[in-house]
């Protein structure tokens, strides 16, 4: 599906050795304590346009930041505003940047499969920022860096993926990259948000309609948000996803010792986890954070550069 | 037309009489005059038909055209061209024009343009209700009159079943057939593809086979209480297929009829995201197409059908969950059916023929679809071994949303001819 030389598109046509090169690389590019990111001029003289469709914060500026410790030239587009408010189609609006000649675009979109679709119809690097409810590339893969800074390998790990994990392209790149290193996957949600199909995702996978079930023994428990607006009907009230769906500290205790709590963001504190489970010692939430500006600098590196 | 036209040397396959063997067929006036061997007509314009299948003309009971309204996608001109380049010699159009076929003014309008511009038979399907908002009926018996051979709100189905029920009631007493896109629409909201395990991995929202079957199994039902003929479009499903058998073997007066796509494609061609293969009903998982194939292959299905469903470039050239629903199929509908069926040794030529003639024939009590002598000279000539790709970029079609641009094929349409006049020809 993916074209190599072409960008990211998804994870699931990313190979085991391409995904350790871009978490090898973005190890490397991991800051030391205390400091920034290191700065290289390696896409000096490249321009890279984050062209964003849909409302987004830390990945179109990790991004941002990403290309420019990098050296490239970085211009963010905002779908409000531009061209595509006066109906323009989505080939001509991209055709029209491209024309513009930059290096790769970077797209988040809020339909499924939209940067599958114009790679077939243009010449340029697409990184896949956000797809509907298909694919994150990126959020999978700074996961994975988040979780080796943690543990020696991905390899047998237990982890509980929680949350509506019908609408989460999340999940599903976290699926594809877990499978990929023959992890035990579970996945847990609401009937509603979990369709049984999930199970043929990617080998590994198995589903629980109970929390303690998807817990019990994680090395990793993932959270994910509630996507009210990609929901189309509202399958259970916030009270009651809380108390069924919710993690709270009294769960930790059912996983691992060290388990690590992850969430992509932006978190609801009280509606998918306690505020006591987002601050404490076995959340890694803003690791993750920090983690995305390397592994998106790998990622960048890798389509527009030759690593230094 | 006057005049008289020998077609020689030909294998003639005749559904309505069973007859398989080479023969010429004469035709005069626009009627068949004469099939047997060693027939002459000296002042006959003669067509060489040997080593071909001489086939009575193909019927499409399921098209789109566009027009009125919606002209820049497909008009009847451009409609009936691509059908005769398919072998099709009588199209049926669905009424989800602009307006929609639901009066007698806009069917006359229809049958009036056919008759200056189409080289084939056009024949309307009219609303069931008006506007096909499925909530007043529309003027049934008065678009009846004027020339409509069906009802069906193709696209937009009745979701009121006691609407439904008084549609069946007037179209048994006016002995028209009901047919129905069967979709409960509230199961399918929001639905872009076929539901299942490919669905979930791409991200995109689902079409459950169940709001086709919990559709097919209503209608069945009101069927039974109205004894109404009752059609099903576009059969797509396993349970559906089983609850129409079922339904035949109960005596119910039901039909139904597959597309090519549907017996030849599958909901993984969706993997790419590519908006040729987004149509309704959706591409539907193996299981599904093997019954489809199985209800062709058992007699359970009676008529092969398009669903030709033109749409501009500009329409599918987009994300997809925003392209409209359809693809084109006249043009390839032939070629699919041997490639996948006759060459498969899954069913006869004589079987894949009475697809395309005596099946929807018999459904929309048509007085075509045969070689008899003394019915309209409508006739499909076509050959079973000439390898062609189609070149979607050649279509007679205004539009170019197919999924089957560069495939390949065994057997292709060499000449159709409608009331007698060549109306295409391969050469």
């Amino acid at each position: 599906m993916a074209n190599k030389t072409a960008g990211l598109l998804d994870i699931q046509s990313l190979d085991r050795a391409e995904i350790d090169a871009i978490l090898a690389r973005a190890h490397f590019f991991q800051p030391a304590d205390g400091e920034t990111f290191r700065r290289s001029d390696t896409l000096r003289g490249k321009t890279i346009v984050n062209l964003f469709f849909e409302a987004s914060t830390r990945t179109r500026v990790s991004f941002e930041i990403a290309a420019k410790r990098l050296g490239a030239d970085t211009v963010s587009i905002a779908a409000q505003g531009s061209s595509v408010s006066k109906g323009e189609s989505l080939v001509d609006t991209l055709n029209t940047l491209v024309a513009m000649r930059p290096n790769a675009i970077v797209m988040r979109h809020e339909a499924s499969g939209a940067p599958h679709f114009l790679a077939r119809h243009l010449q340029i690097p697409i990184v896949n920022a956000g797809d509907g409810t298909h694919e994150h590339p990126t959020q999978a893969l700074l996961d994975a860096r988040t979780i080796l800074d943690q543990r020696p390998s991905l390899e047998g790990l237990r982890v509980a993926i929680i949350g509506d994990i019908a609408h989460s392209r999340v999940a599903r790149s976290n699926v594809h990259l877990l499978s990929k290193f023959n992890a035990d996957i579970v996945l847990c949600g609401p009937p509603s948000l979990l369709p049984r199909e999930l199970e043929q995702l990617a080998p590994g996978v198995r589903l629980a309609y109970e929390m303690e079930e998807a817990i019990r023994d994680a090395d990793v428990i993932m959270m994910l948000r509630v996507q009210l607006e990609r929901q189309h009907e509202a399958p259970m009230s916030p009270g009651e996803y809380f108390r069924f769906y919710g993690l709270r500290l009294e769960h930790l205790k059912l996983a691992k010792p060290d388990v690590l709590v992850m969430h992509p963001g932006p978190i609801n504190r009280g509606r998918e986890l306690s505020s006591e489970v987002a601050d404490s010692q076995r959340s890694v939430i803003l690791n993750q954070v920090g983690n995305g500006i390397a592994v998106r600098m790998a990622v960048l590196e890798r389509i527009l550069g030759k690593p230094s | 037309m006057t005049g008289s036209l020998l077609i020689t040397g030909g294998r003639v396959i005749d559904p309505a009489s069973g007859g398989d063997a080479q023969a010429d067929v004469l035709i005069r006036d626009g009627r068949i005059e004469a099939v047997g061997t060693g027939l002459m007509d000296h002042d006959a314009v003669r067509f060489e038909a040997t080593g071909a299948i001489v086939a009575p003309g193909f019927i499409d009971m399921h098209v789109h055209l566009r027009e009125p309204g919606i002209e820049h996608a497909e008009t009847i001109e451009t409609g009936a061209r691509a059908a005769a380049a398919g072998g099709f010699t009588t199209i049926c159009c669905m009424p989800n024009t602009a307006p929609v076929n639901d009066s007698a003014t806009v069917t006359s309008y229809i049958v009036q343009r056919a008759r200056e511009v189409a080289c084939v038979n056009v024949l309307p399907i009219g609303a069931i209700t008006k506007g096909s908002l499925g909530t007043e009926l529309a003027a049934i018996g008065s678009m009846r009159e004027a020339g409509i051979v069906a009802i069906s709100d193709d696209g937009r189905p009745v979701m009121n079943a006691r609407v439904m029920r008084r549609a069946m009631e007037i179209a048994f007493a006016l002995g028209i057939p009901v047919i129905d896109h069967c979709e409960d629409l509230d199961l399918s909201a929001g639905g872009d593809m076929h539901e299942g395990p490919t669905s979930v991995r791409l991200g995109l929202r689902g079409i459950p086979a169940a709001s086709e079957d919990v559709m097919v199994a209503r209608d069945l039902l009101l069927a039974e209480l109205t004894g109404a003929h009752f059609h099903v479009a576009h059969l797509s499903t396993q349970r559906s297929v089983a609850m129409v058998a079922f339904a035949k073997s109960r005596g119910l007066s039901v039909s139904c009829e597959v597309t090519p796509h549907h017996f030849s494609l599958t909901d993984h061609e969706l993997e790419d995201y590519d908006s040729n293969f987004k149509m309704k009903p959706p591409l539907r998982c193996d299981h599904d197409a093997d019954a489809v194939i199985e209800g062709i292959v058992n007699g359970v299905v009676d008529a092969i059908a398009t669903d030709h469903a033109p749409h501009a470039g500009s329409e599918k050239m987009q994300e997809f969950e925003r392209c409209p629903f359809g693809i084109t199929g006249l043009e390839t509908a032939l070629g699919l059916a041997l490639s996948e069926l006759v060459h498969k040794d899954r069913i006869s030529l004589m079987r894949m023929v009475e697809l395309f003639t005596t099946g929807p024939a018999n459904i929309l009590r048509l007085d075509r679809g045969t070689l008899a002598v003394g019915a309209p000279a409508d006739v499909t000539i076509f050959d079973l071994h000439t390898e062609w790709a189609y070149d979607v970029q050649q279509s007679f079609s205004k539009s170019r949303n197919s999924p089957f641009h560069g495939r390949r094929f065994r057997g292709s349409p060499l000449a159709t001819i409608v009331g007698g006049e060549i109306v295409w020809n391969r050469e």
